[in-house]
């Protein structure tokens, strides 16, 4: 067992109002630059629909992410010597138009025209050419289902899900799904990278791009199964989320969470065995991913992983951290924390709360004194259909996000019974499987959100990154590596001697996953 | 030998090789961030761009190994390991020849695009213009001398005079009336390439260093410490 310590997020999208904040904040914070204007680090999806860029999820067209191949966990888009072989063209890419042509307004015109019969207007001009351009495409541009009778068709969670009749006015149906990197435990970006310019941080798993190292051969983007690493077209060089490590570091939360306006994002980390992250990744069944990944999940209140976390190295104020974890409470405890396309085998460190939405005319309004037997079959008929969120969270197991959603209706209900003084009814937690402790639990966490409770975000520890007084006069002249084991308190090791270990085939030879 | 053979194929090959080390090292030291193939596939996927890069790279792959069977290694080591001089010929026309011919389109599919896609030509730099240039006149001088005198049987034997010139470069001992005597194809060949060494460094033809072989033996996941003694080095 080797552990390592994982920052995660949840989004509870219950709460989500589709707002854009998350998405607009993220922008000015770190991609309102020449060449990124494209990027949306954080954006917010309609769904149903095609969203940004168009059709990421279809992975027959886009082969991000993993499969199994002859019983190997192997990248979608091919091994290592197929990108070699397609390092001057790479097929899968998706190019600009894919996600938008950037664009401004000529602005000075409205100022600068000269007297006309008709009011001057600010054309639209591109931001790659300078020419004037019609504006056919755009962020969010399916925002509240805008044009979505038609892109819909082409969402590939739609399947199994009567299309016709869910894109009737009548029976339509809509969510929100913020997205960010997910930072994975398995990222397929990082795999398909051949520079080695990504990378896992050793400390708590943020997925970063090392700009002097990328040299642009761009399989990153089409490696990445949620199409989150960018091409800054001025630069040629990959970006993506960096989970706002900076602020991260000093303990605050992401951008997007900390100005999320329905406060439905959490921030912890988790403590994972590093040693079977491919193990986890390759089970055979895609709807045994969920499991797995809780399974690579430790306790962090069992005394042996804490033994063995201190051994590997995890400071105290983290193991403190991973056991006050909101990620940890409510994707492993409370099990109502779901991954995005688990079936992309990348084991995502974004996890989302399935929405509720309206019961279709079933209890005319008298919720609370109801029994199981009636509310749960109800289930079937909330307004967004069970397979369409199986298809966007279990790979389509649609029993998992049904027993989700009855967690949180068991709550509600025994919550509310608590709220009007009533003997607490426990009909429907008991039902469930949550005790009267954990559905308060919930509802604290989710209703209450309290700042504290919502970001449990250890510092790093900078201060162990060179204790230079300590080792004052130990070492000598260091010339080229010098004294390696001294400079770094005995803790520096070399970038690659983990991976190495960790992707040794034990069958031995094959560096490939094909083989 | 006059001075003006001195000057170009003794003088200007040491110089344009010293601007090419030297330059190399000094923009891996100092310039990371522009070390790239700065692709543009990303502003437009197009069939000029899939055809053009995939024969070009594929061509000047195939050319770079020819040349080193031709001009680098002596003529001499052939018919010790049994390749007769009709065989030579035969590998050096054809599949010189096709290499030249891929490259040739490629290089000029590559062009096409550059200029008459707006985005590209918009966002590439001019830099990029000059290169392509550069190293279409390159190609197509040595591509007609190839298909020229060596098909037609020409009396001029480049493995008796520029091979021999090239290794003597190589191991500091200059044989400039090897070249001297050269067919002025040869010469413009000769003179252009050195041309393109003196630019490489500056240029985003440093991607060619960049050729990601460690690939193939690096595992899939990389971790690295935030805190690591590479990361406080380049922050220092």
């Amino acid at each position: 067992m080797k552990i390592k310590a994982q920052f995660g997020m949840v989004m509870n999208l219950d709460k989500c109002i589709g707002c854009h904040t998350c998405s607009v904040t993220c922008n000015n914070t770190w991609t309102n630059r020449p060449g990124a204007e494209y990027m949306w680090w954080n954006n917010v999806e309609t769904k149903p629909g095609i969203g940004y860029p168009k059709e990421w999820e279809n992975q027959e067209k886009n082969k991000g992410g993993w499969e199994m191949r002859n019983g190997k966990l192997s990248l979608k888009a091919g091994g290592k010597a197929n990108k070699l072989l397609n390092l001057f063209y790479n097929p899968d890419m998706l190019d600009l138009d894919e996600y938008y042509e950037p664009w401004t307004y000529e602005y000075e015109h409205l100022v600068h025209s000269p007297e006309k019969n008709h009011q001057p207007v600010a054309r639209p001009k591109s931001q790659l050419t300078g020419e004037y351009m019609d504006i056919l495409w755009g962020p969010n541009w399916e925002d509240d289902l805008a044009g979505v009778h038609e892109t819909g068709k082409r969402d590939p969670n739609m399947q199994g899900v009567d299309e016709k009749v869910k894109f009737e006015f009548e029976q339509a149906f809509m969510m929100y799904l913020p997205r960010i990197c997910e930072h994975c435990v398995n990222p397929s970006c990082v795999s398909s990278c051949p520079s080695g310019a990504m990378y896992k941080r050793e400390e708590d798993g943020i997925v970063l791009v090392d700009q002097d190292a990328c040299r642009s051969w761009r399989f990153c983007m089409s490696g990445c199964p949620y199409k989150k690493v960018y091409f800054n077209w001025q630069t040629n060089k990959a970006e993506k989320c960096t989970f706002c490590f900076p602020k991260i570091e000093n303990g605050d939360p992401t951008i997007c969470s900390e100005t999320c306006v329905g406060r439905i994002r959490y921030i912890g980390i988790v403590l994972y065995d590093a040693d079977r992250v491919k193990e986890a990744a390759s089970v055979p069944n895609d709807q045994d991913l969920y499991e797995a990944q809780l399974d690579l999940i430790l306790d962090p209140n069992d005394p042996e992983v804490i033994a063995q976390a201190k051994k590997d190295g995890i400071p105290e104020d983290w193991i403190e951290a991973a056991q006050e974890s909101p990620v940890y409470k409510l994707a492993c405890e409370q099990k109502i924390a779901l991954p995005l396309h688990p079936e992309y085998r990348t084991l995502p460190m974004v996890w989302y709360i399935p929405p509720l939405s309206p019961i279709v005319d079933a209890f005319n309004g008298h919720f609370n004194d109801l029994d199981p037997s009636v509310v749960f079959p109800a289930i079937d008929q909330f307004r967004i259909p069970i397979e369409y969120l199986a298809n966007l969270m279990t790979a389509g197991d649609t029993e998992l996000v049904a027993s989700v959603l009855k967690k949180l209706v068991a709550m509600r209900t025994y919550m509310r019974s608590v709220d009007l003084g009533k003997e607490p009814d426990t009909t429907l937690i008991d039902e469930v499987g949550v005790s009267e402790q954990m559905a308060r639990d919930m509802y604290e966490l989710s209703a209450i959100a309290k700042y504290g409770d919502r970001y449990v975000i250890p510092k790093a520890h900078r201060e162990q990154a060179e204790d230079m007084f300590a080792h004052q006069g130990s070492a000598g002249f260091d010339f080229m590596d010098g004294c390696e084991s001294c400079a770094m308190n005995g803790e520096w090791k070399d970038p690659y001697e983990y991976s190495e270990s960790y992707w040794s085939d034990v069958t031995g030879g094959a560096k490939d996953g094909r083989q | 030998m006059t001075p003006v053979d001195f000057l170009l194929w003794v003088a200007y090959p040491y110089i344009t090789l010293t601007i090419f080390v030297v330059g190399h090292i000094y923009r891996y030291n100092h310039d990371q961030f522009g070390w790239s193939a700065q692709s543009s596939q990303f502003l437009k996927t197009d069939p000029l761009l899939k055809w053009g890069s995939i024969l070009f790279h594929y061509g000047v792959i195939l050319v770079f190994f020819g040349h080193v069977g031709g001009i680098l290694v002596p003529q001499g080591f052939y018919p010790m390991i049994g390749v007769t001089e009709e065989m030579y010929h035969f590998g050096a026309v054809w599949f010189g020849g096709a290499a030249g011919a891929a490259m040739v389109i490629g290089g000029a599919l590559l062009t096409i695009r550059r200029l008459r896609n707006k985005r590209v030509s918009t966002n590439g730099s001019r830099k990029d213009l000059w290169v392509l240039l550069l190293i279409g006149i390159v190609t197509v001088v040595g591509f007609t001398n190839t298909a020229w005198y060596t098909a037609t049987g020409g009396e001029f034997d480049y493995r008796d005079t520029i091979g021999p010139w090239f290794r003597g470069i190589l191991t500091f001992r200059p044989m400039p009336e090897m070249l001297a005597t050269a067919p002025w194809g040869f010469q413009a060949h000769v003179f252009t390439a050195f041309t393109l060494f003196a630019v490489w460094p500056f240029t985003r033809l440093v991607h060619v260093w960049s050729l990601p072989l460690e690939y193939i033996k690096r595992r899939y996941i990389i971790y690295r410490r935030a805190n690591s003694k590479q990361t406080n080095k380049k922050a220092q």
